[in-house]
């Protein structure tokens, strides 16, 4: 080889090879794509992770051409972004790509953990990638949360001012909490500028390290099937799993088709109903932040809603505090409170398929129930739902176990 | 509340509407984030157009729709100052003014001698008395569970205006029909590029679809 090399005058290999011997280029898109093996049977639940890829690549281009024209200042917010809604070039288009990706990323997310949930995925051995999982979905919150103050619309300042006096609710340090979150004594011009150091750098970096430590963990397990079976239980005699399909091209020609679906549904919003008739882009956010008139009725975002539902049924602030996190926190365990053999819903008894069902009403419910206000028959129907919201993850580990499963086969099933 | 019933397709109709507002509604009222070129260019006026017609106390058609009232002398006369209509119609839906608009009535003990039934206590005077003229609301009481409540009936004219009933539910339609064109100027246009850019995606749909189906031609 060397008397070859002299006799050419140059190095074989060409520039792959002097990329690849000082970085590993082929080697990590050969481990993560095309030597990356999932199920051929994935069917269509499999692509919100894909999509919330998207989502984040979305959030994070167009958020960098709204920071060229945002001006983070209680004077000038509102109006910056009436400017770009105005009189920058395509300055609409971005802004409302920005507001109605905040959405999709939790329609995505939450259909994405889903998912998880109807096979299973966060049991033995993806504790780990769900653990992770649930990071990327605190920090998210606090990500829409921060985003939403940027605009200083009425609904921005007066939501921000009922979710941080929440804080408020903690014996002792509460109160110092509220004003180091603040920097303020009220929700001000400082509350503005440091949200916005939040949203545009420490959260999306936060966002982008989590998300690529839960693909690499995801790719040292593999992933899950609808059948909730372990792929690498049957292998070939090269090594590959029976039932894999490598990830590109198979699955990202398929995510592709599921792409432009999504990016369809996308587009119909951003083009026809970028308020989606107000829950999107609140009507109340269309008024600036007035710091002495309280809106009627204030609502957090539709996303945030099913917790603060929860919130708002318990009649004890402390308690209520509590319950609200709990309620966000409790999902973390998953993997541990349910103590079902098998993985996938198609395998699992009625009991488990019972409660998921009850589980999804609860959460749409509780969902509907924060958009609206806090009067009577509604207080009670929130109470119920949180009731059941509870008993779905403290109950699991009782009714997982007498729950009668059916035999897993040994492959995954697949029609072709 | 009657529905507005406005045709943001209707460029007389918006042109009737920008008379309007700049007539009745920016002495007091600024639309901050409006510039009149763009309202010319979406309201098909040409610059002299503007300037005769609308730009009462602009020089240039790059400036926007400010008021000639003082902030100050405002919140002074009216306890606070006119609110900014750039995105009134958005902010409380077009049926919302067109409502208020019509729902002024007299009321002795009100300093403005009126109040209004979509906004009772509103400190704005009835601007447009002279074109509606006068009118009284009609009340009914009701008493659920011991509260009392007033429901609308309708109104009675007391004195006239020069419009009649029909003339003026069209002129503040129009009025109507300019703000929430203002409240989102783009809205048209982004109508139209959304038609295009889901044809666009349809097209790639379908190339994708044939893309992974010869793909997975070998996956069994």
């Amino acid at each position: 080889m060397a008397r070859i090399e002299a006799e050419v005058g140059k190095p074989q290999g060409g520039f792959m090879k002097w990329i690849d011997d000082r970085f590993p280029f082929t080697e990590t898109l050969k481990y993560h794509a095309t030597e990356y093996y999932a199920s051929k049977n994935f069917n269509w639940w499999y692509v919100f992770g894909v999509l919330a890829f998207v989502v984040l690549a979305i959030q994070l281009v167009t958020g960098i051409f709204l920071t060229m024209n945002y001006k983070p200042a209680a004077a000038e917010a509102f109006a910056s972004v009436e400017y770009i809604m105005r009189d920058v070039e395509w300055g609409w288009l971005i802004r409302y790509m920005h507001s109605t990706g905040a959405s999709f990323f939790f329609i995505v997310v939450y259909l994405h953990m889903f998912r998880a949930m109807l096979y299973g995925s966060y049991k033995k051995p993806r504790e780990l990638i769900w653990i992770i999982g649930m990071l990327i979905f605190f920090v998210l919150m606090a990500e829409g949360f921060a985003g939403y103050l940027l605009p200083w619309g009425q609904m921005s300042y007066w939501g921000a001012q009922v979710i941080i006096s929440l804080f408020g609710a903690i014996p002792g340090i509460g109160e110092g909490l509220v004003e180091i979150i603040r920097g303020d004594y009220s929700i001000s011009d400082i509350t503005l500028n440091r949200f916005f150091a939040l949203h545009v750098v420490v959260l999306p970096l936060s966002l982008i390290g989590l998300v690529f430590v839960h693909i690499v963990a995801l790719h040292e397990v593999g992933s899950n099937n609808p059948d909730g079976v372990e792929l690498k239980e049957h292998k070939g005699p090269d090594g590959v799993p029976l039932d894999g399909i490598a990830f590109h091209p198979y699955h990202t020609s398929k995510d592709l088709v599921a792409i432009i679906i999504f990016l369809m549904i996308f587009s119909a919003v951003v083009f026809f109903a970028p308020d989606m008739g107000g829950y999107f882009l609140e009507h109340a956010n269309f008024e600036p932040a007035n710091l002495t008139a309280t809106p009627e009725h204030i609502a957090p975002v539709w996303y945030f809603t099913p917790f603060y539902a929860i919130l708002r049924a318990v009649p004890d602030k402390l308690w209520g505090f509590i319950l609200f996190v709990l309620a966000v926190l409790l999902p973390v365990f998953l993997p541990w409170l349910d103590r079902a053999r098998v993985k996938s819903i198609r395998y699992r008894g009625w009991i488990y398929k019972s409660a998921l069902g009850i589980f999804v009403v609860t959460f749409l419910a509780l969902g509907w129930l924060g958009t609206q206000p806090a009067e009577n028959i509604y207080v009670l129907a929130a109470r119920i739902f949180s009731v059941l919201y509870f008993a779905f993850f403290l109950l699991m580990p009782y009714y997982t176990t007498i729950d009668k499963t059916k035999p897993v086969p040994d492959r995954v099933v697949y029609h072709g | 509340m009657d529905p507005a019933e406005i045709d943001p397709g209707n460029i007389s109709s918006l042109q009737r509407g920008a008379a309007n507002f700049m007539n009745y509604c920016s002495g007091c009222h600024s639309a901050q984030y409006v510039r009149f070129n763009t309202i010319g260019k979406y309201l098909e006026l040409s610059e002299e157009q503007l300037v005769d017609n609308l730009m009462f106390n602009a020089d240039k058609t790059f400036e926007t729709i400010k008021t000639s009232m003082p902030a100050r002398d405002a919140a002074r006369w009216y306890g606070t100052p006119p609110p900014d209509l750039s995105l009134m119609a958005r902010a409380k839906g077009a049926d919302y003014v067109y409502n208020f608009l019509r729902g002024f009535y007299l009321d002795p003990d009100s300093p403005t001698g009126v109040d209004n039934v979509v906004l009772p206590g509103t400190s704005m005077p009835h601007v447009l008395w002279e074109l509606q003229g006068y009118q009284n609301a009609i009340f009914s009481e009701h008493t659920v569970d011991g509260v009392t409540s007033q429901e609308l009936e309708g109104f009675e004219h007391v004195t006239t205006g020069t419009l009649d009933a029909e003339d003026y539910d069209e002129f503040v339609r129009d009025t109507v029909n300019f703000l929430a064109y203002i409240a989102e100027p783009i809205r048209s246009d982004r109508r139209k590029l959304g038609v295009w850019v889901l044809m666009y995606l349809i097209v790639f749909w379908i190339i994708a679809l044939m893309l992974k189906k010869q793909i997975w031609k070998d996956v069994k």
